[in-house]
């Protein structure tokens, strides 16, 4: 079974983020990337089921050159192969735009399945993923716990909200969004990492031209607090005195 | 004539509450823009659901009822939904950010070439939608910019469903076309994995741990504050994705939705998923390293600290008050 796993880089959490000189997006200078947390979880599953079923994980990445450190880095997890798909311009395109020269180059390999995470940890959109399916004419599933491959087709438990789940069957090709927490994240090793290096990295332009955005991103900014929050500062010690006074007279719940 | 259409969720004829919450934020929009709004709903035996919007201040309610649409499939809620909007063309689509929506709206936006705007916590003049990025580090105005329709989602407790207005409506009843063979998947029946055994919603105080805690063993500082306070132990959804806390002490939108009297949050940054869990929370308290961490834009009080100096200290303290 040959699996893709299309994988986005974002800032890694704890980067200190600033607000870029047009206001549009943040400023990149310095800030160091990493795998989206939520596509960790889709190569994960991709992994296994390559470990269950046999076949080939191929990761897949839009965006500049510096992806390919995350497209390296899963290798190093085992994936067998990389394809970068090189894209300075991913700020300039939406959701459809994004999703459409994914789709190209997805349909140039045939795989029987697609994983991505449910989201991305910097627009959150939550979206690329079905997008996708719709335009490879792909049935699909989201939000996914669990993955079992029986011939032709696919069982999934999806969660739903509050604490419920619910089992999807569907035929392959079909594109499914993981959820985390399905599985135990797995490190590179010191031989994957070795390994890494012999395996190949394909570089794709892409196919199509940026078409006119259906919704564009006008501004970001700090979120104004929504409470008037009163900040307790001194040492540990005095920082909790001061916390159980707000306990006992004002919480009252000591 | 331009309009605002809100997609209303139900499941065996229950409605989804948030979806009170999408029309009270599509009647508000229309307001804005001096359009009709109008509502539909889909699935089967809709007639009680129809009839309570009828009496809301709407211009039509679509009642779309069809054997196939008995049980959500997201193939089903495209096809359909693709008519429904070429028939009742509306200028705006709005639908409550819940996990079906989710599913099924990136698809259905892609067949009219839109981007949904998923996750909007604010609608101000323009229109401009505000959703948040970076786990809530940021917030984002975005605009639609093409002629199509425009999908958008609303985060939970962004708009109030008790704003809605009364009304009368007119009930349209739409036959859809679809065919069972264009339905690709087939779900089974919604489960629990197991009978839920702490009802964290019902707990006074709760003191909840993320990220911040970095290691399995450290929460054992967590739980001698919990128990020094009397409070349940709770956790975003990292800690439990990590097997460290079971699921069921989840806080969040993939979890429970908790209202005590305090919060005390610990090494959690605040993303929205999980602020939409505890946002009913009286007192919020937030220990957490990160000066600009979204969690003290909630909170009554903050400290911005190391929490394995800060926690210890605490417990000590309620402790010594308490004796």
């Amino acid at each position: 079974m040959k699996i893709l796993v299309a994988i986005k880089q974002v800032p890694e959490r704890d980067a200190p983020i600033s607000i870029a000189a047009n206001g549009k997006w943040i400023d990149e200078g310095g800030l160091s990337y990493t795998i989206n947390e939520p596509d960790a979880y889709a190569l994960e599953e991709a992994l296994q089921l390559k470990e269950k079923t046999g076949g080939e994980v191929v990761v897949l990445c839009a965006g500049p050159e510096r992806v390919t450190s995350t497209l390296r880095e899963a290798l190093a997890k085992g994936a067998d192969r990389a394809i970068h798909i090189e894209a300075d311009d991913l700020g300039e395109r939406d959701t459809l735009g994004v999703a459409q020269l994914l789709a190209d180059a997805a349909k140039a390999e045939s795989p029987d399945l697609i994983l991505t995470g449910l989201q991305s940890d910097d627009l959150g959109l939550g979206q690329t993923g079905v997008v996708l399916a719709e335009l490879l004419g792909m049935p699909h599933a989201t939000i996914i716990m669990q993955v079992e491959v029986t011939g032709s087709s696919l069982k999934v438990k999806r969660e739903l909200e509050d604490g419920w789940f619910q089992h999807v069957e569907m035929p392959l090709p079909a594109l499914l969004t993981i959820q985390s927490g399905g599985n135990k994240l797995r490190y590179a090793t010191l031989m994957g990492i070795k390994k890494a290096k012999t395996k190949e990295t394909k570089t794709v332009q892409p196919a199509a031209s940026i078409s006119s955005k259906a919704v564009t991103l006008e501004r970001v900014y700090l979120p104004e607090k929504q409470k008037q929050t009163e900040m307790l500062t001194g040492t540990p010690a005095e920082v909790a005195t001061k916390l159980v006074e707000k306990l006992k007279f004002e919480v009252r719940v000591i | 004539m331009s309009s605002v259409l809100v997609l209303m969720e139900q499941r065996g004829g229950i409605w989804n509450r948030m979806s009170f919450e999408a029309l009270a934020a599509g009647q508000q929009l229309a307001a804005k823009l001096g359009i009709e709004c109008s509502a539909a709903v889909l699935g089967e035996n809709l007639d009680t659901l129809a009839s309570e919007l009828t009496g809301k201040n709407l211009a039509k309610v679509f009642a779309v009822q069809y054997e196939l649409l008995k049980t959500y499939t997201s193939d089903g809620y495209v096809v359909v939904l693709e008519q429904l909007l070429k028939h009742a063309a509306p200028a705006y689509v709005l639908m409550p950010h819940t996990y079906q929506v989710r599913d099924f709206a990136p698809a259905l936006a892609t067949r009219f070439k839109q981007v949904l705007i998923s996750d909007v916590i604010a609608i101000h003049d323009g229109p401009i939608f505000v959703r948040q990025l970076l786990q809530g580090k940021l917030n984002a105005d975005y605009k639609h910019s093409s002629a199509g329709p425009c999908f958008l989602s609303v985060q939970a407790g962004t708009f109030r469903a008790e704003a809605i207005e009364a009304g009368t409506a007119t009930l349209e009843n739409f036959t859809p076309q679809l065919e069972a063979s264009q339905i690709r998947s087939t779900p089974g029946e919604p489960f629990r994995e197991a009978a839920q055994t702490i009802d964290l919603s019902a707990a006074p105080v709760i003191v909840s741990v993320g990220r911040g805690i970095g290691e399995q063993e450290n929460i054992a500082i967590i739980e001698e504050l919990a128990s020094a306070l009397g409070a349940e132990l709770a956790a975003s959804r990292p800690i439990c994705d990590n097997g460290w806390l079971p699921m069921e002490r989840q806080v969040g939108s993939s979890g429970q939705t908790v209202s005590p009297k305090l919060y005390l949050a610990v090494g959690i940054s605040g993303a929205i998923q999980h602020l939409v869990g505890m946002k009913g929370s009286k007192t919020v308290i937030a220990i957490n390293k990160d000066e600009n961490a979204p969690i003290f834009e909630v909170a009554d009080y903050g400290v911005v600290g190391d929490l394995f100096e800060i926690v210890p200290a605490l417990t000590k303290a309620v402790l010594a008050a308490k004796s």
